[in-house]
């Protein structure tokens, strides 16, 4: 009489998990987590506060300026030849690429041009500082997502680009290299032949990368619809470089603007990726690494003769204008906007770097997003601290 | 190309022959060529109405937005006719994707009334540019979500970017430093 029919006990139990299951959708008591400001999923110093319900993220805020080191107003003390050794220093990673929107705008404004051979160099140069860049890029983000091995690839292979640029320029981070109206020196000698061989190893770096991080079912599962970022969204951030072509934007500034560099004369593609989403991030990184090497080996084969600087007096000084140069960096688009009254040092320098940009919109991208997936979105965004804060 | 609405102050040129390179409008502003790239000078009230009209046709993209102190600035500015200068210049540029067109919009903004209008209902990404701009210019934009600094200490007295903000030997302030030597 007392016992309870099946059905009964049955209802019960089904109502006992939907009264757990409710109380679980209840909004639990917040809390705040901070992450950085030293964190490896940052190259440099960034804060992020991110208010947590459970696991998923409420709001998200990145804090930055910890390393704001003052170029546009220390830029404004010193020549224009001394600010390719500061701006060096934004994207530590790519420095190269710093120095060449610069060099540019003050070309412009002294209507000089580099004569073709450096024209050349420069760009060879350019692309090598992006396959430095991104390589790295490859290896980290796996390394945020629990691979090592990637990681430790990515630093050994590195190493032949950096060889290589070190053998021109004297520096493997710093080249300071360019100089207005060509370039500081010519190639060393035996330089082609062992890029060439250098590229062949990044290619093969390539390759490894794809079938050891793309052909990964567990980062697959962790990148795959994490962080998708929709194209409208994506240019209403001012996002820029493989961030905004991994939503499908066709644009790159290098085919679209070229502007003293000779992209337009080689063969290469734009690659892009509907999806938008973290691995298509990585997977655009990783096309762009293989295309500039291909790109590089035909700015070798090509390499005109001749000199390496244009007529510029021995002091320069700027005529008054203003100039907005902006080039295919990197992590994106940076643009110098230079400012000259007419003297021996810029009278402004705007520096619009790509990482500003591209964090801006990180409260957009991590709301809703859980805790893990910080990281993820974080490392396919990829910015560089010293490109933020400058 | 919208010839509609001239500004205010180009009123009298609308009687010039339209070849008159002086009056060329866009977007209610003022059309200038910098070595090759389209410069827009509008004025602090139309600057809102300009960059609605640029993201309307096109320019999907918020390059840049900054500021310039033309406080030491000597000799005379080049700024076509009608334009007064000002000590404070912002200056936005856009992109549009589609065409691949660039322009800059200029605009001249008073020391004593150091405030513009924000971009943020038009592109979201000028947040931080902004405050950027805040930050070191101590130029203010109306309904600004977070008019806050981004890069200095939030304690941070000045703007840096300011022409009369020495360069050299200023003692690092931060709120926990007892002794500021």
């Amino acid at each position: 009489m007392t016992a309870i029919s099946d059905r009964e006990k049955l209802s019960y139990i089904a109502a006992q998990a939907a009264d757990a299951r409710l109380n679980l959708e209840l909004e639990t008591e917040g809390m705040t987590l901070n992450l950085g400001p030293q964190h490896p999923a940052t190259h440099g110093t960034l804060r992020i506060i991110a208010k947590l319900d459970g696991e998923q993220v409420i709001s998200a805020e990145p804090v930055m300026g910890y390393m704001h080191r003052g170029y546009e107003k220390l830029a404004e003390v010193r020549t224009y030849p001394q600010v390719t050794a500061l701006v060096n220093r934004i994207d530590w990673v790519g420095s190269f690429a710093n120095e060449v929107p610069f060099i540019l705008a003050a070309e412009k404004l002294m209507e000089v041009e580099a004569p073709p051979r450096a024209q050349w160099i420069r760009t060879a140069l350019f692309e090598m500082s992006r396959v430095a860049n991104i390589s790295l890029f490859l290896g980290d983000m796996a390394l945020q997502l629990g691979a090592t091995t990637p990681a430790f690839f990515a630093f050994r292979d590195r190493e032949h680009v950096l060889n290589q640029i070190e053998a021109v320029t004297g520096g493997r981070f710093h080249p300071n290299f360019d100089r207005i109206g060509g370039l500081k020196d010519d190639l060393p000698a035996g330089w082609i032949t062992e890029t060439k061989r250098a590229m062949r190893k990044m290619r093969q770096f390539c390759d490894e990368m794809e079938q050891l991080v793309l052909g990964n079912e567990i980062f697959a599962a962790r990148s795959r619809g994490i962080g998708v970022i929709p194209a409208d969204i994506g240019l209403s951030y001012g996002l820029s470089g493989a961030n905004i072509r991994s939503s499908g934007v066709d644009w790159d500034t290098r085919r679209d603007n070229p502007c003293g560099l000779v992209h337009s004369e080689l063969d290469w593609k734009v690659w892009t990726h509907p999806d938008g989403d973290s691995f298509a991030r990585f997977w655009v990184r990783l096309q762009e690494v293989r295309e500039s090497t291909k790109m590089i080996d035909q700015l070798l084969d090509g390499l005109p003769s001749g000199p390496i600087m244009a007529k510029v007096p021995r002091i320069i000084k700027v005529p008054a204008g203003e100039a907005y140069v902006e080039t295919e960096n990197p992590l994106g688009v940076m643009g110098y906007y230079v400012i000259s009254k007419g003297d021996l040092v810029p009278y402004r320098v705007k520096i619009r770097s790509a990482s500003f940009s591209n964090i801006s919109i990180a409260p957009w991208l991590l709301k809703g997003v859980y805790v893990p997936d910080i990281i993820t979105i974080l490392a396919s965004l990829y910015f560089i601290l010293g490109d933020i804060d400058r | 190309m919208s010839d509609e609405a001239p500004a205010a102050e180009e009123a009298e040129s609308e009687a010039d022959p339209p070849e008159s390179a002086e009056a060329d409008t866009r977007y209610g502003a003022l059309v200038e060529d910098s070595l090759g790239d389209t410069v827009l000078h509008t004025s602090v009230e139309a600057y809102l109405d300009t960059a609605s009209a640029a993201h309307a046709d096109g320019f999907a993209l918020l390059v840049d937005v900054t500021a310039v102190d033309f406080l030491t600035y000597a000799g005379t500015r080049r700024l076509p006719h009608g334009v007064d200068p000002e000590r404070f210049e912002i200056v936005t540029s856009l992109f549009n994707p589609q065409s691949r067109e660039r322009v800059r919009i200029r605009v001249q903004v008073p020391v004593d009334e150091a405030a513009v209008a924000s971009l943020f209902d038009l592109w979201p990404g000028s947040e931080i540019l902004e405050r950027e701009v805040f930050d070191l210019f101590g130029i203010e934009f109306i309904d600004h979500p977070d008019m806050s600094r981004v890069l200095m200490p939030e304690d941070w007295v000045g703007h840096p970017l300011r022409k009369d903000y020495s360069v050299s030997s200023i003692p690092v302030q931060f709120k926990s430093a007892s002794n500021v030597r």
